[in-house]
């Protein structure tokens, strides 16, 4: 079985963000860019399946400005077997909607025919937490969405999910398409002979042309702005002269 | 205008907080139908049928609809979305499995977590964990949008919408429920409690969590946990706040041995009143806080739960 471990290249986690001060956007040009947390983890279940039989191959996509083929080669030193890298922007500040990040994702799902894709739950620039449903539902499969356990078993997969009550556990027929949470897993670092050897692996380059697909947003964004900041607040001596802050305010 | 609004429906019963937050923001769209979908939904859709601003409530009841499970849940709003211009529903884990697939199955954009409404097409949403806020304008003749429950106050419950049954969407059968695990509490639900006590790494353990619930149960709060805390096995895992947990915005939050680093701000820096207790007095929580107490949290937080009669 092969496993197709779609990932993003994303503002480091670490980053502080900063809004342009003409409201276009968030300043992307020089800042550490990173494979998307959510994404290492999927990669690293991936490469766990094939190194507990489950998987035979694992291919990494990656769909954006050319540069993101940095981030492929995080995934081939992780462990990936090849990658497909989709130029779909030159500006570093184009941001390829989910739905059309999907679109892509179905029509290499279809030349590819994986048993399994596994997304992040969440890209962390623009929080939108829709492709891998997205992708499921153009390709008519199941999904098993925020997976912080996975066990493949025959033609069905069984997956625990983190919801807002706690966890539900269901079961899912392949081909799947299931989006990684939190607690999946922990990934691992590349090492360095691993990193030198992803050098040499595959990586396929394509265009959403060759896909068919066209990634015309559907949202235009109007404008980009800070949000509101908070008024500072102070430092108290106390327990008590906290208890008596929180009365004074009302908050107890 | 017509919007179809999904409600937050949790083994028969109406979560209705969250659902009249996302009613109350619905209401600016258009005439709202709000759709209790469920193995079991009639009691839910009574619930709704009281929640103000509501016109009209649809019963969807059948197994498969049962658990929440994506496919057939999406399945079925796309059957009923060629009525409305709007598809909306509270943020919720249940929402954001969901509605992504209802946009895919009608060749739409899903626009997530908005915080805003401009107008019937152009919304508002925090990107980069709430580091700025964007403002989109769809151009999709659907617009499936997700309504981030922390940002608006619930409708109220003097309503009296008629109700109507309808029939179900074939199910795709593609997925089952196997088990849900569910602790129950006496404690409010976390995005709805008016306070919040939240416990970080700097608890050190589950066993010592029970210092942040004494305070919570003081306070009569929810209680809430940093990632690093969850990730210990000191909190479960659906007491996360932040950027990709739950987000909340309470009269009172209280964060007790948490940094405050930016992806749990994203979950709580709306909140009315915030307290950090930190020992540290660099951390970053102390920014966003009202009123900070650099101490440790073993000497601080029993002083303070016994302090507040
Ligand atoms: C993709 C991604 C998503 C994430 N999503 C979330 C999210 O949704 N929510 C979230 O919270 N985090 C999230 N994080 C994690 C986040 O970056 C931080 O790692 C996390 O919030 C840190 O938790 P913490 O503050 O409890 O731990 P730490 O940063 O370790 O802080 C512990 C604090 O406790 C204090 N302390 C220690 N002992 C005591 C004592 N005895 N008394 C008083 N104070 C004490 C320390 O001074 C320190 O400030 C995410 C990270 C990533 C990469
Ligand atoms: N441009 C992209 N290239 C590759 N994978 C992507 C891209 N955008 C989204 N994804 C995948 O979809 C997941 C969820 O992203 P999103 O729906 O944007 O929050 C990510 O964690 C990735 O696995």
């Amino acid at each position: 079985m092969k496993v197709l471990v779609p990932v993003k290249r994303v503002i480091d986690y670490n980053v502080k963000v900063r809004v342009k001060a003409d409201g276009s956007g968030v300043d992307l040009a020089n800042v550490k860019m990173s494979m998307n947390p959510f994404d290492e983890i999927a990669v690293e279940e991936a490469i766990r399946l094939r190194e507990a039989g489950k998987a035979d191959e694992v291919v990494a996509v990656s769909i954006g400005v050319k540069q993101a083929q940095e981030t492929l080669r995080t995934a081939l030193a992780m462990g990936a077997d090849r990658a497909i890298l989709v130029v779909a922007a030159d500006d570093v500040h184009t941001d390829i909607e989910p739905l059309a990040v999907a679109k892509i994702l179905k029509a290499i799902v279809e030349e590819e025919a994986p048993g399994i894709v596994l997304c992040g739950k969440q890209a962390i620039d623009n929080d939108m937490n829709a492709t891998g449903q997205m992708l499921s539902a153009l390709l008519g499969w199941s999904q098993a969405a925020f997976a912080s356990d996975l066990d493949i078993d025959g033609d069905h997969a069984v997956v625990t999910r983190e919801v807002d009550g706690g966890l539900q556990t269901i079961k899912v027929t392949l081909p799947t398409i299931v989006t990684v949470d939190l607690r999946l897993n922990e990934p691992r670092y590349a090492s360095l002979p691993n990193i030198m050897k992803a050098k040499k692996k595959p990586m396929d380059e394509k265009t959403p042309a060759d896909y068919g697909v066209d990634v015309t947003p559907r949202l235009e964004i109007i404008s980009t702005a800070e949000p509101e900041a908070r008024a500072a607040g102070v430092i108290v001596g106390s327990v008590d002269e906290l208890v008596e802050k929180l009365k004074e305010v009302g908050a107890v | 205008m017509a919007v179809l609004l999904l409600a937050e429906v949790t083994d028969g019963e109406l979560a209705f907080d969250a659902t009249a937050k996302a009613v109350n923001a619905a209401t600016k769209l258009g005439e709202v139908t709000t759709l209790c979908a469920g193995a079991s939904a009639a009691a839910a859709g009574e619930a709704a049928s009281k929640i103000e601003g509501v016109s009209k409530v649809l019963v969807a009841e059948d197994a498969s609809l049962g658990h929440r499970l994506a496919e057939s849940t999406a399945a079925l709003i796309a059957s009923l979305a060629g009525d409305y211009e709007h598809i909306v529903a509270p943020a919720t884990t249940d929402a954001k499995n969901v509605l992504p697939r209802v946009a895919a199955l009608l060749d739409v954009m899903v626009i997530s977590d908005v915080s805003g409404i401009i107008d019937g097409n152009t919304f508002e949403r925090p990107i980069y964990a709430g580091n700025a806020i964007q403002t989109v304008k769809s151009s999709d003749a659907t617009k499936v949008v997700s309504i981030r429950t922390s940002t608006f106050d619930a409708a109220g419950d003097g309503g009296s919408a008629p109700v109507e049954t309808i029939s179900t969407a074939e199910a795709p059968g593609l997925s089952e429920w196997v088990e849900d695990k569910v602790a129950a509490s006496d404690r409010p639900e976390l995005t709805s409690a008016g306070v919040v006590v939240s416990g970080g790494r700097g608890v050190g353990s589950k066993d010592d969590f029970a210092l942040i619930e004494a305070l919570a149960d003081k306070l009569g709060a929810a209680v809430g946990a940093s990632r690093a805390a969850v990730d210990s096995g000191y909190a479960p895992n659906d007491w996360q706040v932040g950027q990709t947990g739950k987000v909340v915005a309470p009269d009172l939050y209280v964060a007790v041995g948490i940094s405050g680093a930016i992806q749990h701000l994203a979950g709580m820096k709306d909140s009315k009143v915030i307290v950090a207790i930190n020992k540290d007095e660099e951390a970053p929580i102390f920014q966003v806080a009202d009123f900070g107490l650099v101490a440790d949290l073993f000497t601080a937080l029993p002083e303070l739960t016994s302090k507040l009669d």
